[in-house]
């Protein structure tokens, strides 16, 4: 459920009383309303659903949970992954 | 799109699963909840990578899939009416009713719209003074928050001619369901990230604890899914049981209050029949008494339509894992998503529909043959 | 919440264990559900779609009636001999909101579309019939528009157009402006593209980014507004093909992937020709913003349709010359090859996705609609 994706607040307004932004999904701009989160600021990303940002997104949080996936890479490869090769292997056939 | 892409970055999957594979020792049934996820999991094909101990059962998180079909066909009822001009998110318009669906009453006259926003059926019904404009109020707790502030924004802006036909439904009742039945063999749960980002994970722990399952509030990208898989294989593996947040980058315990405040004010708690499922006490949301003269329901006297569902669909088992839905002998034959019997068919989120649009290679479709896959 | 017989409503019968032969057969007597909808008694916007339901309308309804060895043979053009020529002969009508849109006009692709038509047999188009449909009301200006996009598109084409005509419907009974167009064009000898063609290890490839048109059409459409930089694709192709077949003129099918998009145009190949194709996800060109935007709206870009893009099978050996020939032409500049065609899986279009694994790419059912879950 709940396709959300994440976008940059690139203008922010009021519009007939409601609280609204433009925001920019990698190149693709939409309005998006902002009633729920009315203190997110010009280049902060939010999570938006059906034209609704419902959640800041933190930033740091990302790339901490990115660093982290990065690190169990790590640790694959110096100790080995004997199944990750075998498909490795496969792959680099035809 | 910054925050998207990093995660579906297949160079970093490698890690994931090697921990995964490190950790688990035996078998494990993983329910993730939301069809978003399930969408990742089969158009990725993240459940291919997962050892085999790790089994995924596709949860009843789709809001199209489990709309009851009683409300589809008063959303049909509605729709056909010529004073009206009925908008609905996409993937409405091809479930099913009784004997049609949206896309057919449009064929038939009725003025069926696709929007992207609740906020866009509010623009036309402010456009079309004349006519009576009804959105189709849809979906779980990350849907819920726009819908609620249509409802909230035409009262304020004394746009008498809008209204909505409300069939929204919260997922923790839906956990509890499933954890009660007692053919249930779900030992952990994925929970779905976007409805957290609303809502918080205080509805959690409770739960978790009562039924003794790991919860694990998970993403939408297929690293996050990954990552879910991960974190609630390690709790199992050590007999944990516990609420953990494997989505930190859009989700805070608290979700987000100003949206928890509207929904409060606009819903109230209701019992929901759940398409292919039956009703679930307490897993739906109604428009409040404050709201009550914006209910299509109401307005267009449409609460007397009532329908029994199909028998043959057996889309509970699938939801509960107990059946693969290539294992239902109905599957690809009486029931594909041209002709859904039930919930898991109607939308490509369905686990049915999952798998006949993605898996049907090397899928038995005669199901005392079938393998479970995986 | 005691109640332990919610998980068995109205629609479960007695649970087997998984994995063991149901008891009894399914009670039917309470079975409400479902009248299949494949039997639509009126006709909906699926059917025009170009995908399964458009299939449908056209075997069950147009090649009866009509019949005939050629129609039979379901290509996006006809291939006739007549008086010792070889003739490609292909029509197609033009509804598109709204008539402009970025990067082209319905009368750019009343002009291209029947003339890629005619590309995908091999064919130069030459001449053009052109029928206007006009709604009562619609502004002299916007009439005028289009006619001078649909000459000049013609004339970059080099086709011209040698007949017409034109009807006028009531307010409220069309879209402003419809169009249909035919063409004719002579296919050189020794050339026989087609679907059926299509053989194992055949190379697939595709002349360039995917989506832009669909995403195009999408971003002005009423109720999905978003802002985008980018321009359908909307060209034609018939330069393209003759460069392609001046290196390798036994290319054995050619198709645009336009309604429906690039699964619609792969599935059709596979059913055509009794063969399986294996798609490379990665190997797809997916310019970024096609990819946000079907991102936002929850579409899959091989559905999202094209306008001036083609998709070829091209055999082994001449999959490099070829590959060479269209990047070396502007408007194959982005080309790329994306897959194989193979003997397993018959009839079925399968991707082997970024993380290793395989799923199959469905033949769409209708229309394309955003999603929210």
């Amino acid at each position: 459920m709940c396709l959300a994706v994440p976008g940059r607040v690139t203008e922010i307004a009021e519009r007939d009383g409601t609280r609204m932004a433009v925001m920019d999904f990698g190149g693709v701009v939409k309005d998006v309303c902002l009633e729920y989160l009315p203190d997110l600021r010009v280049g902060e990303y939010a999570i938006v659903h059906v034209g609704f940002a419902l959640q800041r997104l933190d930033e740091e949080s990302a790339r901490r949970t990115l660093d982290l996936f990065a690190e169990l890479g790590l640790l694959q490869e110096e100790f080995g992954d004997p199944w990750e090769a075998a498909r490795v292997a496969e792959e680099a056939g035809p | 799109m910054k925050y998207l892409e990093e995660f579906q970055n297949p160079e970093l999957a490698s890690g994931l699963l090697a921990d995964i594979r490190a950790t688990v020792t035996r078998p494990w049934a993983l329910m993730e909840v939301c069809g978003g996820q399930t969408h990742t999991i089969i158009r990725h094909a993240i459940d291919q990578l997962l050892p085999d101990e790790v089994e995924l059962i596709h949860g009843p998180g789709c809001p199209v899939c489990v709309t009851p079909l009683e409300v589809i066909d008063r959303a049909l009822a509605i729709a056909a009416r010529p004073e009206v001009i009925f908008c609905s998110f996409g993937d409405m318009l091809r479930v099913p009713g009784t004997d049609r669906d949206l896309f057919r009453v449009r064929g038939e006259g009725g003025d069926v719209r696709v929007v992207y926003s609740p906020l866009d059926a509010l623009r036309i019904a402010r456009e079309n003074p004349e006519r009576e404009v009804v959105f189709f109020g849809i979906g779980f707790e990350t849907t819920a928050p726009p819908n609620a502030m249509a409802v909230h924004l035409a009262r304020r802006q004394g746009l008498r001619n809008f209204s909505m036909l409300v069939s929204h439904v919260r997922v923790p009742p839906a956990i509890e369901a499933i954890m009660n039945s007692p053919h249930c063999r779900v030992q952990g749960f994925l929970a779905a990230g976007h409805v957290c980002s609303v809502m918080g994970t205080d509805e959690y722990p409770a739960l978790a604890e009562r039924h003794q399952v790991p919860i694990v509030v998970t993403g939408f990208e297929p690293l996050d899914i990954l990552e879910g898989i991960r974190r609630t294989v390690r709790q199992l593996e050590r007999g944990e049981h516990t609420v953990d947040n494997a989505y930190p980058r859009a989700v805070r315990p608290e979700g987000n209050p100003a949206a928890r405040a509207m929904l409060e004010d606009v819903f109230e708690v209701t019992d929901r029949a759940w398409r292919g499922i039956g009703v679930i006490p307490q897993s739906g949301w109604r428009l409040s008494p404050r709201y009550r003269d914006q209910d299509a329901e109401r307005r267009f006297d449409v609460a007397g339509i009532t329908t029994r569902e199909p028998a043959q669909c057996r889309s509970g088992e699938v939801l509960q894992g107990l059946l693969k839905p290539h294992q239902c002998e109905a599957f690809g034959t009486v029931c594909t998503p041209r002709t859904p019997l039930g919930a898991t068919m109607v939308s490509s989120e369905g686990a049915c529909a999952a798998y006949y649009l993605y898996r049907r290679l090397g899928t038995p479709t005669v199901p005392q043959e079938a393998s479970p896959v995986g | 919440m005691a109640d332990t017989e919610i998980l068995s409503g109205p629609a479960v019968v007695p649970t087997p264990a998984p994995d063991v032969e149901p008891a009894q057969a399914p009670d039917l007597s309470g079975w409400s559900c479902p009248l299949p909808l494949r039997d639509h008694p009126r006709v909906v916007m699926g059917h025009g779609g170009g995908g399964a339901m458009s299939a449908e309308l056209v075997e069950n309804i147009f090649a009866p009636a009509f019949g005939g060895p050629v129609l039979a043979a379901l290509g996006d053009s006809a291939v006739l001999e007549l008086g010792g020529a070889r003739l490609a002969f292909s029509t197609d009508s033009y509804v598109v909101r709204p008539l402009f849109f970025p990067g082209g006009s319905i009368g750019d692709l009343a002009v291209n579309g029947t003339v890629n038509d005619l590309a995908m047999s091999g064919a130069r188009a030459v001449y053009l019939s052109c029928g206007f449909i006009l709604e009562e009301g619609v502004e002299m200006a916007v009439v005028d528009r289009v006619a001078r996009a649909l000459g000049a598109a013609a004339r970059t084409a080099g086709v011209e157009v040698v007949t017409g005509d034109t009807k006028v419907v009531e307010a409220g009974h069309g879209d402003g402006i419809y169009l249909n167009t035919a063409g004719i064009g002579l296919v050189p000898a020794g050339v026989d593209i087609r679907p059926q063609r299509a053989v194992p290890g055949d190379v697939v490839i595709v002349s360039g980014q995917i989506g832009l048109h669909g995403v195009a059409i999408m971003s002005v459409r009423e109720g999905l507004e978003f802002g985008v930089e980018i321009q359908s694709d909307c060209a034609a192709l018939g330069g393209l093909v003759d460069a392609m077949l001046a290196v390798a003129p036994d290319l054995h099918v050619l198709r645009d992937p336009t309604r429906g998009g690039l699964a619609a145009a792969l599935n059709e190949i596979a059913v055509a020709a009794g063969v399986g194709v294996v798609v490379s996800e990665r190997a797809v060109p997916v310019p970024p913003q096609v990819a946000n935007a079907c991102a936002v709206l929850g579409l899959d870009p091989m559905y999202v349709a094209n306008e001036g893009k083609l998709v070829a099978f091209v055999p082994r050996g001449e999959a490099d010359a070829v590959l060479a020939a269209l990047r070396a032409h502007p408007l194959g500049a982005g080309a790329a090859v994306i897959g194989e065609c193979v003997a397993d899986h018959p009839g079925m279009v399968v991707a082997r996705t970024a993380f290793g694994g395989t799923r199959v790419v469905d033949l769409p059912l209708g229309e394309q609609l955003p999603r929210i879950c």
